[in-house]
């Protein structure tokens, strides 16, 4: 990534953090309903992954922690915001809610809400691209805790044995909701697991978004240039609860805070800085600026918008 | 008597019986260390330990599976889903192990085991959050299925669905764990079988079950003061096997039949009843029975379109000035 980059990746990632904490607001005047699974903390990981792939080309598909993902493959803020709102301009026509956001327009193909459901649905696109004979790929990313689910192993044997283009990046945010990771799995590094599977699989810090692009960038070519599936592990935290109701008793404060020294955002800013492409000013005005954005178009157009009609409630259920 | 909420008397029946019972375990995500989603295994593992009160990995078709298996030695896992919607993930192991070993090792081995599970439409919780499978699961042979509507039924049903030989699948409702009632002080065990006559009445029969025979009282009540019609309130707590001689007795004496239930049509618990009344007391009725019952929609998040899609009470009130000509 050029310094130009980077910096256009900080202001989407200062984005990507002040989105999801306007949720939270939200939530709580209860302008948003269900579940809200934020991602603060883990803003390097989706970011550095399509970096180094293709958004709104290649195929993204995750779980009910997914606002960021679509963002980033260049879903509108505002049509997303709508959905958490549930209006009619959402991106999924307020049907789908804060866990089933989609636009296939830009090739996000959806938040599914059971853990482990995407892993067989990303191999699935991952076959149709090599049907197509495309030059896209196929991105799943899921959960640390989704790897206990008996879809993982069928899908990682299937993707192997059929060479299928899909990329499968766990987010390792250590939790599944509140299960600490050595409390529920017997393999720590998850990597390993694909490893048994013959598939190209790497481990790498995911705070840092220059590791992760690194990493990242041997697993897309790997994947795109047609050598199979790749697993790519990357270690992170997320900062807020689970969802919304979530006390985090399982978890000290002080390894909450241990990890906030390592912010992903604050790791790019610095280097910026460093570097001399950026200044503190600069950056505070960054994160104003996108305040000012949220509020005056992300929000507004939310709240603006009109409901679905209830006469359309039978609308979508079959083609 | 005391007054407690449904998930103490969820809670209470797992810890007298893993009290007097060392072989009774139960199962479940986060439901361990965190005390589980809905509180009702709160406080078990600090008390019987890691051995006895398992959090498990997020692999429903395996743990339920597990538990099965170690049924089959004599142990009573009480199993808990976190919402039913995850079930289908272990209902190969539900459909296909439990209730069927039984019947195919020609009564050699049996699964006493109970799977625990909340379902229904809560606030928003969209498509994959929302879904209602009752009538999935009473559709098989060998797994009894049993819906408490009450802190008293959570309780007294769950006692005797830890010491049944039988599977039991109980479903819970999400919205009902913190809805308060009479427990007898004195260890209760609620028969797995059979009906309750919630309230009495001579017009028409409301046939509820969990939730509904909550929206069908209040109907009950607004039939009454408003409209000066009687309804009875069957309480179908038991939907398999279905109490066939209870509701042959109400519709004796009421001729008029509504059946609620928060499942979508078509299939459903609303069929069922129509059916058994059909092949019990056709002639005894004075008109068709009526459904109530979900729009045939995946669940949408939007509220005003959710609160659209499934019935209350007021959609029982409207089915019955419908049945009796009043509207
Ligand atoms: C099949 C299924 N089982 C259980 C759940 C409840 N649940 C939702 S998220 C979650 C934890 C998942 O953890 P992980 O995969 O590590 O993802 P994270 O939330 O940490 O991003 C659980 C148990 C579910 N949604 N689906
Ligand atoms: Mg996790």
């Amino acid at each position: 990534m050029t310094l130009d980059d980077k910096k256009r990746v900080l202001r989407e990632m200062v984005l990507h953090r002040r989105f999801e904490e306007r949720c939270y607001q939200a939530y709580i005047e209860r302008k948003i309903g269900g579940f809200l699974h934020l991602y603060p903390g883990q803003e390097a990981c989706c970011n550095g992954v399509m970096e180094a792939a293709r958004p709104g080309h290649d195929y993204v598909i995750t779980g009910y922690r997914d606002h960021v993902h679509a963002i980033k493959c260049g879903t509108d803020p505002k049509a997303v915001m709508a959905e958490l709102y549930g209006k009619e301009t959402g991106c999924s026509k307020g049907r789908g809610g804060s866990m089933h956001i989609f636009d296939v327009a830009h090739r996000f193909m959806g938040g599914y809400a059971l853990v482990g459901g995407p892993f067989p649905l990303a191999a699935g696109i991952a076959k149709g691209i090599q049907m197509k004979g495309g030059d896209e790929i196929s991105i799943c990313f899921l959960g640390d805790a989704a790897n206990n689910q008996g879809v993982f192993h069928e899908t990682l044997n299937m993707a192997k044995i059929w060479n299928l283009p899909v990329l499968f990046v766990c987010e390792n945010n250590q939790y599944g909701i509140g299960t600490a990771l050595h409390r529920s799995t017997a393999v720590h590094d998850q990597y390993k697991r694909a490893c048994s599977y013959h598939i190209e699989a790497a481990q790498c810090d995911g705070q840092d978004i220059d590791i992760v692009h690194q990493h990242a960038k041997v697993a897309v070519d790997h994947v795109r240039s047609g050598k199979g599936p790749y697993f790519l592990e990357l270690m992170t935290y997320r900062y807020r609860g689970h969802s919304m109701s979530d006390s985090r008793g399982y978890r000290t404060r002080e390894e909450e805070d241990e990890w906030k020294l390592r912010d992903p955002i604050n790791i790019l800013r610095d280097r910026l800085i460093a570097a001399g492409a950026l200044n503190a000013e600069e950056f505070t005005q960054i994160e104003h600026d996108t305040d000012i954005y949220i509020e005056q178009e992300v929000i507004k157009f939310a709240e603006e918008s009109p409901e679905p009609e209830v006469a359309d409630l039978e609308k979508y259920v079959l083609a | 008597m005391a007054e407690i909420m449904y998930w103490e008397a969820v809670l209470r029946a797992h810890d007298e019986e893993m009290a007097r019972d060392p072989l009774v375990i139960c199962m479940g995500e986060d439901i361990g260390v965190a005390g589980g989603t809905y509180k009702a295994t709160k406080g078990l593992y600090e008390k019987y330990g890691e051995q006895r009160v398992i959090d498990t990995p997020i692999s429903e078709g395996g743990y339920t599976g597990l538990g099965i298996g170690a049924s089959f030695l004599g142990i009573r896992p009480i199993i808990e889903i976190m919402s039913v919607n995850f079930a289908w993930l272990a209902m190969d192991q539900m459909f296909n192990s439990a209730a069927k070993v039984r019947y195919m090792s020609g009564g050699q081995l049996t699964a006493p085991c109970v799977f625990r599970s909340a379902g229904g439409t809560a606030h928003q919780l969209g498509a994959q959050h929302s879904a209602r499978m009752e009538k999935v699961f009473m559709g098989i042979a060998g797994l009894r299925v049993v819906t408490p509507s009450s802190p008293k039924q959570a309780y007294g049903l769950l006692k005797s669905a830890i010491r049944s030989d039988d599977p039991v699948f109980i479903n819970e409702h999400e919205l009902m764990y913190n809805m308060k009632g009479d427990v007898p002080d004195a260890e209760y065990f609620h028969p797995l079988e059979g009906s309750e006559i919630a309230r009495s009445g001579t017009d028409v029969t409301l046939f509820g079950y969990n939730i509904s025979v909550h929206w069908c009282l209040k109907a009950a009540e607004i039939l009454d003061q408003q409209y000066n019609i009687s309804a009875e309130v069957v309480d179908l707590y038991s939907l398999s096997p279905l109490d066939r001689a209870g509701i042959r007795k109400s519709v004796c004496k009421t001729h008029r039949a509504v059946i609620a239930e928060e499942d979508e049509a078509p299939v459903g618990v609303g069929s069922e009843v129509i059916a058994i009344i059909n092949e019990e007391c056709f002639f005894e009725l004075d008109a068709a029975p009526v459904r109530v019952h979900s729009a045939f929609v995946p669940q949408p998040y939007n509220h005003t379109l959710e609160m659209a899609a499934i019935p209350d009470h007021d959609d029982v009130v409207r089915a019955v000035l419908k049945l009796l000509g009043k509207a």
